[in-house]
């Protein structure tokens, strides 16, 4: 295990050298300049907007850095040639598979953890001095603590995501492995109508299908709870914990999978 | 390396002059290349204000055809709106409202020679909050946008009781909405039982203020009558809302006007000969030739009373 976490803080430096950061700065541009605009455009629902608008970017661009940098973290090793070395290291394969996905784990959290400490800044710009009675006809107010349960639920999506470009990637071209990771993720915000495929279609072996993909494919439009918390629509502890815990086996599974196919891959 | 050889990658000592490497200093190939590079920018930096000049003297000298078409709306079905939104429905329906109140704006203040037709406000709210049904700021101001009589609104109360029925679908308790309901029964329908059922069933919300139960009473006792009318826009007057208080505050002042009308004609009716006073927002009257009664000028910020225009559907 010692060997994955030198690989997950290498894999996190090589993200600081890439620039990945640099996503920071347009996020806070785009908060800092839509909070300015907005409230001449909107009607008094600035902090709602704001809200959506900071959990929007960073969802998206979370989702970007898993798709785009998790893709190309084994391929980069194949192409470089630098696998080569590095497997005649004292690393297991797996170990190199399981280090790759903490480290650029750790680059995801970093990243969610400034942005949102950005967005309760702008949050908190927003809602000062507005008077007490116009706070109170807000849905939720501007500091709320359930963002954080949409933000975590957004991480875990992330994480998700960059397990399945991983997978891809241990054994496809970035090129395919990107096109194989965005059709999973859609695929995946549509999972539940899967479930009632039965409605539209009459062939049962059809139905068995759909119901099939329904549960191994998986399910993103779980971790969305944007609208909810948005909102002050309770979003339960339950709900939290059984959507971690269902990311969690997904992501095991995931890296499972990866491990057994980089660990049969060969480089000659 | 001995005299006349030659390493590998340079020319011979034949070749013809002119494609010979230079010997240059470091300096001198450093500065070269510094020049070069400045040179690119300040090309770069002239075609973008060429592109920049051009635009502006176009925009002056050969401005775009004026084609005053209605604005469009690509994607028109709230369902199919919903799942190209992904997991981003919240985000897309703050863009929805916002091209709702661009909208309206655009048609309310839109010269005299553009037909106003608000074609797409209600296309637009239920898109916003099809999205999001949460949105209620979307299903309370819609509803005052799409109620407003022309020219200031489409004069659709009917479609701005569908909006508050459709969010009273997705919040049952969200006596706001009932409130509204009634409100809309009351100024733009003049139906005073139904106003009054639904400041009943308003009151009978959970965290309803207390006005709302006897405002009931008053609006089915005194169904059409200005002092209920006062009554309730003055308890609204004190809402928490901004916009609200807002809308409160201009329809007293109509009613105000209203006041100073009946008191002109009851002079008129006795036999004086006042004079034409000015209205609530300081804009003086109009009289009406056909009647000889105090109308509320176009000009004014009152206009249109109630009722004072046909509404176009």
């Amino acid at each position: 295990m010692k060997a994955a976490g030198i690989v997950a803080v290498a894999v996190f430096r090589e993200s600081v050298r890439d620039k990945v950061f640099y996503n920071l700065v347009l996020f806070a541009v785009l908060l800092v300049g839509a909070s300015i605009l907005i409230g001449q455009l909107t009607a008094g629902q600035d902090v709602k907007i704001i809200k959506d608008l900071g959990l929007t970017a960073t969802s998206v661009f979370g989702l970007f850095i898993a798709i785009f940098v998790g893709i190309s973290l084994v391929s980069k090793e194949v192409d470089r040639r630098s696998v080569y070395p590095l497997l005649a290291k004292p690393i297991r394969r797996s170990e190199l598979i399981a280090g790759k996905y903490a480290g650029l784990l750790l680059t995801l959290l970093v990243n969610t953890i400034v942005m949102t400490v950005a967005l309760y800044g702008v949050l908190f710009f927003l809602a000062r001095g507005v008077p007490e009675n116009v706070q109170r006809a807000w849905d939720t107010p501007a500091l709320d603590p359930a963002l954080l349960k949409a933000i975590a639920l957004i991480y875990v999506d992330v994480a998700v995501v960059t397990a399945v470009a991983l997978f891809f990637s241990s054994y496809s071209s970035p090129m395919l492995s990107a096109v194989f990771t965005l059709g999973v993720y859609l695929v995946g915000q549509f999972n539940a109508d899967l479930k009632r495929f039965d409605q539209i279609v009459d062939a049962p072996a059809a139905i068995y299908l759909a119901r099939a993909a329904y549960y191994v494919l998986p399910d993103f439009a779980r971790f969305d709870v944007k609208l909810a918390v948005v909102h002050g629509i309770p979003v339960t502890p339950g709900y939290m914990a059984a959507s971690a815990l269902y990311a969690l086996a997904y992501i095991a599974a995931l890296l499972l999978g990866a491990m057994a196919i980089f660990s049969r891959r060969d480089f000659k | 390396m001995t005299p006349g050889s030659s390493s590998p990658g340079s020319l011979p000592p034949d070749a013809a002059p002119e494609l010979k490497l230079r010997p240059t200093s470091h300096v001198g190939r450093s500065l070269s290349s510094d020049a070069r590079r400045g040179l690119t920018v300040a090309a770069a930096v002239l075609c973008l204000g060429a592109a920049v000049g051009v635009r502006a003297a176009g925009d002056r000298w050969a401005p775009a055809p004026n084609v005053d078409v209605p604005g469009l709306l690509y994607v028109r079905s709230p369902a199919v709106a919903r799942r190209a939104a992904l997991g981003y429905a919240g985000t897309a329906a703050d863009l929805y409202w916002i091209r709702t109140l661009q909208h309206f704006g655009q048609e309310r203040l839109s010269p005299p020679g553009h037909v106003r037709t608000y074609a797409l406000l209600y296309p637009l709210l239920d898109l916003t909050t099809t999205l999001d049904p949460y949105f209620s700021i979307a299903y309370r101001f819609g509803a005052i946008f799409l109620g407003e009589p022309f020219p200031d609104g489409p004069g659709r109360p009917d479609l701005a009781i569908a909006l508050l029925k459709k969010g009273l679908a997705a919040q049952p308790a969200k006596w706001q909405y009932m409130q509204d309901l009634g409100f809309v029964y009351y100024w733009h329908l003049r139906d005073y039982k139904a106003a009054a059922d639904a400041f009943q069933r308003a009151s009978e919300m959970p965290g309803a203020p207390s006005w709302l139960r006897p405002l009931a009473a008053v609006t089915l006792a005194e169904g059409g009558h200005r002092t209920a009318s006062r009554a309730m826009w003055e308890q609204l007057a004190q809402a928490e809302e901004e916009w609200l208080r807002g809308s409160a505050t201009q329809r007293l002042a109509q009613l105000d006007a209203m006041d100073i009308m009946d008191a002109w004609r009851r002079a008129r009716a006795a036999g004086a000969r006042p004079a034409v006073p000015l209205d609530p927002s300081g804009t003086p009257f109009d009289v009406d030739p056909a009647t000889g009664d105090l109308v509320v000028a176009r000009t004014s910020r009152l206009f249109p009373m109630p009722g004072q225009l046909q509404v176009p559907r």
